[in-house]
């Protein structure tokens, strides 16, 4: 008698709980892509764990129906890594916001990409706190006036990209809340990963920094603006497909293709698995106006695993220990006897 | 044996090895004290390590000590004040000179004890002829001594001179009729691959041995009969390796995973350390980027279903404030343990101190009630580590082990449990594919959730900092709710005490004075009473284990006794803790904030002050 395992669906992932964010938030669709790359993962809900620190994105766990935790501000990554470390069998997925990976997280985000954790973190960029209501961030762009920078921010932001590969991340990935098509897929490639795999959502914040991703989004323009790269591929891009990206000494530098002139040829080829970081941070650090910013996954190659080299360690140790149990253990070395 | 016919008997003797930090004494002492263990003796030992790593050689701040006190009866403290010390350097000797008795005996190294040498140590003149009266001072060139017996060995200077301790501890075997066989053994299990090394050791030590029998400078030779102990198998063991070991007995106990997440922190890195190697034991370690995320990467093994477990000090404590109130939120079982030494800030990284008590009990946001303990002696961190991992486990609840610079340094003979000393850890795992799992659905007993671990099919759920709905865990906002639960976390760990043996007296049940104290100060304590109660005084002592909740017999117990005074080393944390939770107490309180242990003389002038007022 064999019993059809049924299949999940993206739906299945949902909780019973209702979702709280404001109507028109990114973070709806962001949801909807995680839901969808979990269905086509084939995950069992049971081996998964999502963990989250404090803002608005990180209430995400509340509305899957896996395991999750929702803990604080700040150190989703620390906790992430905990559980991955203690049962390296469970699927660990990481939500946090700008604030919380990048500002009061910094320390734990850069120290788990060091280590190699096998984590999925997402990051939901903003570039805004939307939970206290609209403060800036460590992301939100010099100048910018919030609720603490009513003159304008006099601080520069971090690039998430440029940040995790510095801190020598193996797997940087970036897509746009609204495009779940893209989302999914790319999640479903840092699920794949191992170690420590992060993806820059650029999430609009429709209360407190509406429109933020908004040259990005632009149905006109958003073609010319952005390019999704993919390994293997050349770095084509626009509307008409007439421009792309070359390296041009030290730096890349965009080029319009015309006969006689540039021609797809000339074009670089992305290579998402080149262990120099050299390119993956330039990509990472295109911005418009003066380039197209770049979605798609940037950086991916493979390294061993913090939770694999636990376990492997701790493994090949015991295979040759001497104790094998606590009482081995107090009764070796010095010890001496006392008679009646 | 010593060709000395007469050996004087003692009944104990404390001994104080002394030197630059570069001279080897807390391995000089751990020798000494192994020996008179093996020998019989009961031994505690104390290392008292300089203050700064980096000190100038030579210099008051550099100095190294180590401590140990033996004795044919029990012993109970590392002791007062020494009978013998040894000054490798004159740093040493007036960095000592105030912790050694009068008439004790010195031994100096003579060729230390230059002019150059005495100014840096701050001696304006020669305290060897200053003393003369005071202490019996045996000056030895051990330096030269040590050089003339390794001339022939094809060693390097400087490896010649690592040897002088040696020829220290050599002279202090013959003063106390010791055997030099644990001594030699040790040498060559240590450096097996380095013959000429174990040679030159063994050579130094019996060199030392055969100077001190032969100058006349050494009129007597004490013996210390052996201790009537328990039966038993015995090992010294050190207070930081003691709960290191308790908390992989308890994980071997619970058949769960131990993981600890700790950042390096003085004086609980030990602990941490030794756990590190305990890899063979499965042990998994986590060396995290700060405090706060020793203790989140613990929560989230915790989550996962290990036995976790973070270690620190009081200033990392501070710093796991916030993540500890989300264990209590969370009501997963977690384990922390607090080596406290002087405060606040950096305060005294290397001194001991009790100044942790109210952080512990009291220093969360919220109501944010947990479970707190103490172990009283360095061997006994066993018992109380494997003990705040069962009371994690089976109250789901996180467990603030407190212990101290002084018993997690110091050591003693343990006598070894067998398995079955130990009770068993019931794990509250909740049932896999229980369909009417909630998270937070309390049983009615302890009123404690059931854990449901990822990985088991049908029971997932969320759980979270922010307040839950009773039964569901949902988040919830109502304020009804928020009171229940808040009233529910108060009272499963007050159910906790039901579980508690009740706290016994030791002493005279009708005493004219009761002493009152708590975690590491206990052998100070109950040595003092034994010490007046032997002189005929009425006296017991009431001995904390058990902080929050307090035993159930407390309030009965302080009841039967008028005059009372509670001994801690900080302002009177636990006097103050006792006043709030038990009606109508009134106590005197005996404080001390030096960083340092009490001392004997010092209870006992304080109790004998406290019987003579009317
Ligand atoms: S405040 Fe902004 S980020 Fe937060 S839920 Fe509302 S729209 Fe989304």
């Amino acid at each position: 008698m064999t019993q059809e395992i049924k299949k999940l669906t993206p739906k299945d992932y949902k909780s019973d709980q209702e979702v709280r964010w404001c109507p028109g938030c990114g973070d709806y669709a962001i949801m909807n892509s995680i839901q969808k790359a979990m269905a086509e993962l084939d995950y069992k809900k049971e081996d998964v764990a999502i963990i989250s620190g404090i803002g608005c994105s990180s209430r995400f766990p509340y509305y899957m129906s896996t395991y999750g935790f929702h803990s604080i501000h700040g150190r989703a990554a620390a906790i992430a890594s905990g559980v991955k470390t203690a049962n390296p069998n469970l699927h660990v997925w990481q939500i946090s916001g700008d604030g919380d990976a990048m500002a009061i997280g910094g320390n734990h985000f850069i120290h788990a990409i060091r280590r190699n954790i096998d984590i999925n973190m997402i990051i939901f960029n903003n570039e805004i706190y939307g939970l206290t209501k609209g403060q800036y961030s460590p992301t939100s762009p010099l100048g910018k006036k919030t609720k603490t920078s009513p003159f304008g921010t006099v601080e520069h932001p971090f690039h998430p990209g440029e940040l995790v590969i510095g801190s020598q991340g193996k797997f940087f990935a970036r897509t746009i809340d609204y495009n779940v098509k893209l989302s999914t897929d790319i999640f479903i490639l840092m699920a794949k990963h191992k170690g420590t795999s992060v993806v820059e959502v650029l999430q609009n914040c429709v209360i407190y920094n509406d429109g933020c991703h908004a040259m990005l989004t632009d149905k006109e323009h958003k073609e010319d603006r952005t390019i999704v790269l993919k390994h293997g591929e050349r770095m084509l891009f626009g509307k008409e497909k007439d421009r792309g990206i070359i390296l041009d000494g030290l730096k890349l530098r965009v080029v319009k293709l015309s006969p006689g002139g540039f021609t797809e040829n000339d074009l670089l080829v992305h290579d998402a698995h080149e262990n120099n970081p050299g390119i993956h941070t330039m990509l990472a650090n295109m911005r418009y106006p003066d380039y197209p910013v770049a979605l798609g996954v940037i950086r991916d190659i493979t390294s061993v695993t913090y939770d694999e080299s636990v376990a492997n360690q701790i493994d090949k140790i015991k295979k040759n220990a001497k104790f094998k149990s606590m009482r081995d253990l107090i009764y070796s070395g010095n010890t001496w006897e006392i008679k009646e | 044996m010593s060709t000395n016919d007469i050996l004087k008997e003692k009944e104990q003797v404390v001994i104080r090895f002394s030197g630059d930090s570069g001279d080897g004494m807390q391995l000089t002492g751990m020798q000494f004290s192994d020996t008179s263990a093996f020998f019989g003796n009961d031994v505690s030992t104390f290392p008292d390590y300089p203050a700064e790593i980096r000190a100038p050689q030579g210099t008051v701040g550099g100095v190294s000590g180590f401590q140990l006190h033996f004795g044919h009866y029990e012993v109970n403290t590392p002791g007062d004040y020494a009978d013998v010390l040894v000054a490798m350097n004159p740093a040493a000797l007036m960095a000592n000179l105030n912790w050694v008795k009068k008439g004790a005996t010195i031994i100096t190294n003579e060729d230390t004890f230059t002019d150059k040498n005495l100014e840096k140590a701050g001696f304006e003149s020669n305290p060897i002829k200053d003393h003369q009266r005071d202490y019996h001072f045996i000056e030895a060139p051990i330096s030269t001594l040590t050089k003339e017996c390794l001339k022939n060995f094809e060693l390097d200077g400087k490896s010649v001179l690592r040897t002088k301790n040696m020829f220290a501890l050599g002279m202090v075997y013959w003063l106390f009729d010791r055997p030099l066989k644990y001594t030699e053994h040790f040498f060559e299990e240590k450096f097996t691959s380095k013959p000429l090394v174990i040679e030159a050791n063994k050579k130094v030590l019996r060199a030392g041995f055969n100077f001190a029998n032969t100058i006349e400078a050494l009129p007597r030779s004490y013996k210390v009969a052996p201790a009537r102990i328990q039966p038993g198998t015995y090992r010294n063991i050190s207070g930081n390796t003691a709960t290191a070991w308790g908390l992989i007995a308890a994980a071997e106990k619970a058949n769960l995973p131990l993981f600890c997440g700790s950042y390096p922190i003085t004086p609980a890195t030990e602990i941490f350390q030794e756990l590190s190697r305990r890899k063979d034991m499965g042990v998994k370690t986590f060396q995290a980027e700060d405090e706060i995320a020793g203790i989140c990467t613990a929560i989230g093994a915790a989550f996962a279903g290990n036995l976790a477990v973070t270690t620190t000090s009081g200033p990392g404590l501070a710093l796991k404030t916030e993540a500890t109130g989300l264990a209590v939120m969370t009501e997963l079982p977690l384990v922390i343990v607090n080596v406290q030494r002087g405060g606040p800030s950096t305060g005294l990284p290397t001194k001991t101190e009790q100044s942790d008590l109210l952080q512990a009990l009291h220093g969360r946001s919220g109501e944010a009630p947990l479970v707190v303990i103490a172990a009283s002696t360095p061997s006994n961190c066993f018992d109380f580590a494997f003990q705040a991992a069962r009371l994690a486990l089976e109250h789901m609840t996180p467990v603030i082990l407190l212990t101290d610079g002084f018993i997690a340094n110091g050591s003693e003979p343990w006598r070894l449990p067998l398995d079955s000393d130990y009770p068993d850890i019931h794990v509250p795992h909740a049932t896999p594919e229980d369909e009417n799992y909630q998270p937070y659905k309390r049983n009615n007993e302890k009123l404690i959730r059931q854990w449901a671990i990822p990985g088991m099919k049908g029971l997932e759920h969320r759980i979270g900092g922010l307040e839950k709905m009773d039964k569901t865990g949902n988040v919830s906002y109502v304020p009804e709710n928020h009171e229940l639960m808040t009233r529910y976390r108060d009272e499963k760990i007050k159910r906790v005490a039901q579980y508690f043996p009740d706290i016994k007296l030791k002493g005279d049940e009708n005493a004219d004075l009761l002493v009152i104290g708590w975690g590491g100060t206990y052998g100070h304590l109950y040595s003092a009473v034994k010490e007046l109660r032997k002189q005929g005084k009425k006296l017991a002592l009431l001995h904390f284990n058990h902080l929050w909740p307090l035993p159930r017999n407390t309030e009965e117990i302080l009841g039967r006794f008028d005059k009372k005074v509670v001994c801690e080393l900080n302002m009177g944390q636990f006097a103050d803790h006792l006043k709030v939770n038990i009606p109508h107490f009134e106590c005197e309180k005996f404080n001390k904030m030096q960083g340092l242990p009490f001392t004997i003389i010092e209870l006992m002038n304080k109790f004998n002050q406290l019987l003579e007022e009317k």
